[in-house]
């Protein structure tokens, strides 16, 4: 029963990991981008929540309405203004510039707001369960993250699928070049992919600040965590991405059981794991690349 | 008036010059042949007429405008569309949403999916396939249908002919007449002479990155046409 209970949660908690790598995906599908600020960007995401949540008195959940757009508008910026320049060089240019920006908002979320470590205090849902059996309880935060997770892919699914501004995205991740040629401005369209790509990690960090506390420097770490979310499940699938989340999710629960010091590294080793039997990924075809 | 005019054009690939002072033009409702041996340069010059690449020199007009310092997505938009070598269809996606990506700039003008779909018949029964899964005939239409979704002004076709089976080739060329009806100007580069001689009004012979020849098919001779092709 207890493997059954850390295989649950270890489900629940995949939402949040997929929540995090959906934008990572995003980027790197459309412009193969590979952003090292994004664990840093969902950071600031869990801090404009919290300024919200102090300054206006606002519930975290519904400081999402003030932080999606926040965070959709700083993608859109940045991405315009800023990592456009670097595309042109090949992938080392991105690389070091978003390594970069990770160290500055480290060090500015440092200056503002101190190294104390903070969270998002959402009341009562935090703490309630439905306790199906005595050795199996499902918490409600966990499970309305998994809701809002799904929802959130399924969300983008359809975006990607059935809006012309999706198919643009999808040809643009097919051939760069050829999706000019059909009158696509790929930096308009790039600015697009980080601001979407933002918006949904607006969520991803203020339900993490909310589940956990949150300080300057653990963006690098929702980074890996994402990361390895992302290539689990295979790039260029959402899906693919949720259950990617997943496993690392109930390896990471799995491995806590073992010993507390084993949650993290029982993930890396699921992800070592699947870069050497299956580098596309557990749920993309072996022939796609 | 011309709708597509190139002075002194001189591309070049970082050091290496591909074009040297090319003067060409297109006018409106014409259909023009580019041909010429491998590396001639007709590839490069579609690219610079169409913003990929860009010439140090000379001016680049269409519909009486200079667009050399326009993006291509801008170039687009005001009514040029390219249907580049080699097809480069987007193979994750379906035949219908390759059309309408096709569509991106919304342009009026005659051309929509089904008027697509009546110009080429074999594509209707897959459109709702990934285009990577279609034959290379199949891409070549859909990369024509999609470069028309644009309603452009100027359709140019980037080596229609190339690896494609002889009866495939002719039937992509049988479909010239309807887009060239439905108001289109078209610029076609080609090394399959035949084929393109047989739809052009006019005919420039490209010749080591320099325009060798250039006049209208039944006024030049095989002879004057060899020489220029080959260098000879």
């Amino acid at each position: 029963m207890d493997l059954l209970n850390n295989v649950v949660q270890g489900l629940l908690l995949g939402g949040l990991y997929a929540l995090f790598a959906t934008g990572l995906s995003i980027i790197f599908g459309v412009m193969r981008l590979v952003n090292l600020a994004h664990g840093d960007l969902s950071v600031i995401a869990a801090y404009v929540a919290l300024v919200a949540v102090d300054v206006l008195g606002l519930n975290p959940f519904l400081s999402l309405v003030l932080v999606v757009p926040v965070m959709f508008i700083l993608g859109y910026g940045l991405q315009r203004f800023v990592l456009n320049h670097t595309l042109e060089g090949g992938p080392m240019p991105p690389l070091l510039v978003t390594f970069g920006l990770s160290i500055i908002i480290q060090n500015l979320l440092l200056e503002i707001f101190s190294a104390d470590s903070r969270g998002l205090d959402a009341g009562r849902i935090e703490d309630a369960a439905i306790t199906v059996t005595s050795r199996l309880a499902v918490g409600w935060f966990p499970m309305l993250t998994l809701v809002v997770a799904v929802t959130v892919l399924a969300g983008l699914q359809l975006f990607l699928e059935r809006t012309q501004l999706g198919r643009g995205f999808r040809a643009t991740s097919d051939d760069q070049r050829a999706a000019q040629l059909m009158g696509i401005d790929n930096r308009h369209l790039y600015s697009l992919a980080l601001a979407i790509a933002l918006a949904t990690v607006a969520v991803a960090g203020v339900f993490l600040g909310i589940r956990t506390t949150f300080s300057p420097s653990v963006g690098p770490t929702r980074l890996i965590f994402a990361y390895e979310a992302v290539i689990i499940g295979g790039l260029g699938s959402l899906w693919g991405t949720l259950a990617g989340g997943m496993v690392l999710g109930v390896a990471q629960t799995i491995g806590a059981q073992l010993s507390p010091g084993w949650a993290v590294l029982a993930g890396h080793l699921v992800f070592l794991a699947v870069l050497v039997f299956r580098p596309n990924g557990l749920f993309i075809r072996q022939a796609a690349v | 008036m011309s709708l597509l005019s190139l002075t002194d054009i001189n591309s070049r690939y970082g050091t290496f010059q591909a074009l040297f002072g090319v003067e060409l033009r297109v006018d409106e409702g014409e259909i023009v042949a580019v041909i010429g041996a491998n590396g001639a340069g007709k590839s490069t010059m579609l690219k610079t007429v169409v913003g990929i690449m860009r010439s140090p020199t000379g001016e680049v007009r269409f519909a009486g405008r200079p667009v050399g310092h326009l993006p291509v997505h801008q170039r687009v938009s005001l009514g040029m569309s390219l249907v580049p070598e080699g097809r480069r269809v987007f193979p994750s996606l379906t035949v219908r949403e390759n059309l309408l990506v096709g569509g991106w700039v919304k342009r009026p003008g005659p051309w929509t999916v089904t008027k697509i779909l009546q110009l080429f018949p074999l594509l209707e029964r897959r459109i709702d396939h990934p285009a990577g899964n279609l034959s290379g005939g199949e891409q070549q239409a859909l990369a024509i249908g999609r470069g028309l979704m644009a309603n452009p002004r100027l359709l140019m076709l980037d080596e229609v002919s190339l690896g494609l089976a002889p009866i495939v080739v002719r039937h992509l060329y049988a479909a010239i007449p309807a887009i060239v009806e439905a108001g289109t100007t078209i610029l076609i580069v080609e090394q399959d002479i035949g084929q393109a001689l047989s739809v052009a009004d006019r005919v420039y012979c490209f010749l080591e990155g320099k325009v060798a020849l250039s006049g209208r098919p039944r006024e030049l001779t095989r002879e004057q046409i060899a020489a220029a092709y080959f260098g000879v």
